[in-house]
């Protein structure tokens, strides 16, 4: 994946392009927002991540400005401004998602896969197929092995979600944003109970494992086999 | 600053001063105005009488020669009065009157004239004013009439030393007043600039002298009293929380330290990963605490009211109860839901989400019984979130509200404890071994502020309740919603 990162701190964008690197994505930098927009003109990235503050041209602007001109490269702000308002001028202004600084790079790079993900993956697909277990985006409909699984509406949606995104890891507060709508941090590890419940419906009474936790980063549907 | 430059400076005093010359002017004016009007009066009625009179004798000439003239004018001036004649030949020479001669000038005019004279009265000579008119008779004959008008001088010059002296007394007196009102407001006043003083110099506990009486002075010192009161309890509270600040932030961040320095130092022997993971976690809770701090301190702020939108609380309440309904399990604890009718109500729905999930994390974290050893598995007890409309008192006034209650059967708050656990950092000792950033409650609290609402923690006999009450908006509808959980 080519990765635009358009940040004005030398030192974290040398650390964040070497981290995603070292996790197989190639990085260009860019120092001010006059530069990313220029960079990003050429549309030879996948996934811009912009922070909010930058010299000559703050990073909503930007991102407004490549919306206007129909551009329409999937965004990640990055923000040290974390309340709810702020994140709501962001993704109005033509931003996919937003994290607050400071951020785990997992929690970065789970979220900067999603969103190319996103955007490679088709939205209107109506069903997700993971090995042997199938999920009905229409029926609501969730069978592995032919074995009808019985979910309650929460529980399908964290599914379809994880499943969306099958073979990335998805993280806590992605799950949290993405599945109950809520962008506040719980204290306590109230995700982990339902990923177990949810767990022991798919998982439990068959041969393989599905989902996956990824420590310290979240989990992950994927088919090893 | 000597007492007369802060007299002459003060409000009072400046006033009066202004008060006391105004109206000494206004006064002078008046009396100037009056007494030039009567001379004018006086002074004509005069020239009018003594025109009269000169006729009039000039007549008697006439018709009966010197003679005659000498003979009325002596027979006028028998009865003393201000009234002065002379009449004399053709070189001054005396024939009648009560004035023995003129002086050589004045005789020769004509018309009216005005001279000093002098009487020989009872008390000796004295020098007198008059006023006259000298007419020329036929054959050289010369007649003077005229009046003595030093009496109504004199009049005069009383009249003016009186009102003379009568301003000045005005004008002292109201300067005299002014200093001895003036320096009393001043002396309260200056309690109040001491008191100020002392406070900005950073002793809160100073207070605005007080006199008893009960005045308007009295009362505003009463209520600056109130407030420096007020100021005081925020400000030791402050205090407090910087302290707690301080000890929440500084603790992590040396444990961090330390364990990171005691790594450098003993390379070999440190497990590094171990390290590092734990430098981590602990500097992922910092944020955290520092997140809620920004957090509260921008709802307290309270501006912010931009994403509010209509949402219907019951629902609300409910997704949260199911988000912790697992967690709940898996503690050993039920979660039950009892939901009265719903509402609309402008809320932020993700303040008021983690202001509710806050509330039940405590639940799960304090409500619990301790769980024992033996039996992991058995109840520890029952979260109980109700929700609904009730009527409630919110800054005295009685207003429909949406309630949400928390409650548990956990070890409860003390009476005395509940306010020092809605502060921030306010953890009470008990729980100061548990995970958590001691913020939860003070941020519910700053959430229900910015709804307009209030957080109160109550005894639950055992147990803890807490009720966040969210008051209904003008134009809310409610609706009926049963919604089991």
């Amino acid at each position: 994946m080519r990765v635009l990162l358009v940040e004005d701190d030398r030192e974290a964008a040398l650390y964040l392009s070497k981290a995603l690197d070292e996790s197989g994505h190639s990085v260009k930098i860019a120092h001010d927002g006059e530069e990313g927009l220029k960079y990003a003109r050429s549309k030879e990235h996948d996934v811009l991540i912009v922070d909010r503050m930058l010299p000559r041209l703050d990073g909503l602007s930007m991102i407004e400005i490549l919306r206007t001109e129909s551009i329409g490269v999937p965004v990640l702000i990055l923000s040290a401004l974390g309340e709810v308002d702020d994140r709501v001028k962001g993704l109005q202004a033509g931003g996919d998602d937003y994290l607050t600084k400071p951020y785990a790079f997992t929690e970065l790079l789970a979220r900067v896969e999603a969103l190319h993900r996103r955007d490679s993956f088709e939205q209107g697909q109506t069903s997700y197929q993971v090995a042997d277990l199938v999920l009905d985006r229409l029926t609501r409909q969730v069978q592995r092995q032919d074995k009808t699984i019985l979910l309650q509406p929460r529980e399908f949606r964290l599914l379809e979600y994880l499943m969306r995104h099958a073979g990335q890891v998805v993280t806590r507060t992605m799950l949290l944003e993405n599945v109950w709508h809520y962008h506040f941090d719980p204290q306590t590890n109230v995700i982990d109970v339902h990923i177990s419940r949810l767990r022991a419906k798919i998982d439990k009474n068959f041969d393989t494992a599905l989902l996956k936790t990824i420590r310290g980063a979240g989990y992950m549907i994927r088919d090893d086999t | 600053m000597t007492t007369l430059s802060k007299l002459l400076k003060s409000t009072t005093f400046r006033l009066l001063l202004i008060f006391a010359v105004l109206f000494a002017g206004a006064a002078t004016l008046v009396i100037v105005y009056i007494s030039w009007n009567s001379n004018r009066v006086l002074e004509g009625r005069l020239k009018q009488t003594i025109l009269a009179e000169t006729l009039g004798l000039a007549e008697q000439y006439r018709s009966g020669g010197v003679t005659r003239l000498a003979k009325t004018i002596n027979r006028r001036i028998i009865t003393p009065s201000n009234a002065l004649y002379l009449v004399t030949d053709n070189d001054g020479g005396w024939i009648a009157g009560n004035v023995k001669a003129l002086t050589r000038d004045l005789w020769n005019t004509q018309g009216r004239v005005e001279f000093a004279y002098q009487r020989n009265g009872a008390r000796g000579h004295e020098m007198r004013h008059a006023v006259a008119r000298i007419y020329r008779l036929a054959r050289g004959y010369r007649l003077m009439v005229g009046r003595d008008v030093e009496d109504q001088r004199q009049f005069t010059q009383i009249i003016r030393n009186a009102v003379l002296s009568g301003l000045a007394f005005m004008v002292l007196v109201g300067l005299g007043g002014g200093w001895l009102v003036s320096r009393d407001l001043l002396r309260r006043i200056d309690g109040v600039t001491q008191t100020s003083r002392v406070i900005m110099a950073g002793d809160l506990s100073g207070r605005v002298p007080i006199n008893g009486s009960g005045d308007e002075f009295d009362r505003l010192a009463l209520n600056l009293n109130a407030m420096l009161e007020r100021i005081e309890q925020l400000m030791n509270g402050l205090r407090e929380v910087s302290d707690n600040i301080a000890h929440d932030l500084k603790t992590p961040l040396s444990r961090m330290r330390n364990r990171v320095e005691t790594a450098l130092r003993d390379k070999s022997r440190v497990d590094c990963q171990d390290v590092l993971e734990k430098t981590i976690e602990e500097s992922d809770d910092l944020i955290r605490t520092f997140n809620s701090l920004l957090s509260i301190a921008r709802l307290e702020a309270g501006s912010n009211r931009s994403n509010f939108a209509h949402n219907d609380l019951q629902e609300l309440v409910g997704d949260v109860a199911e988000l912790y309904e697992p967690l709940a399990d898996q503690n050993s604890m039920q979660l039950v839901m009892s939901s009265g009718p719903s509402a609309q109500i402008n809320v932020d729905r993700q303040l008021l989400g983690q202001a509710i999930a806050n509330l039940i994390e405590n639940a799960l974290k304090y409500g619990g019984a301790e769980q024992g050893e033996a039996a992991p598995e058995q109840d520890r007890g029952t979260i109980t979130i109700e929700a609904g409309l009730h009527p409630a008192s919110i800054n005295g006034d009685q207003q429909e509200a949406f309630f949400i209650a928390i409650s548990d059967q956990g070890t409860g708050i003390a009476e005395k404890d509940v306010k020092s656990a809605m502060q921030r950092f306010g953890r009470l000792e008990k729980s100061r071994s548990k995970p958590g950033t001691g913020l939860g409650l003070s941020l519910v609290s700053a959430v229900a502020k910015l709804h307009g609402g209030t957080l109160s923690l109550e005894d639950n006999q055992p147990g803890l309740v807490a009720r966040l009450i969210i008051p209904l908006d003008k134009h809310q509808d409610t609706q009926s919603a049963d919604r089991p959980l």
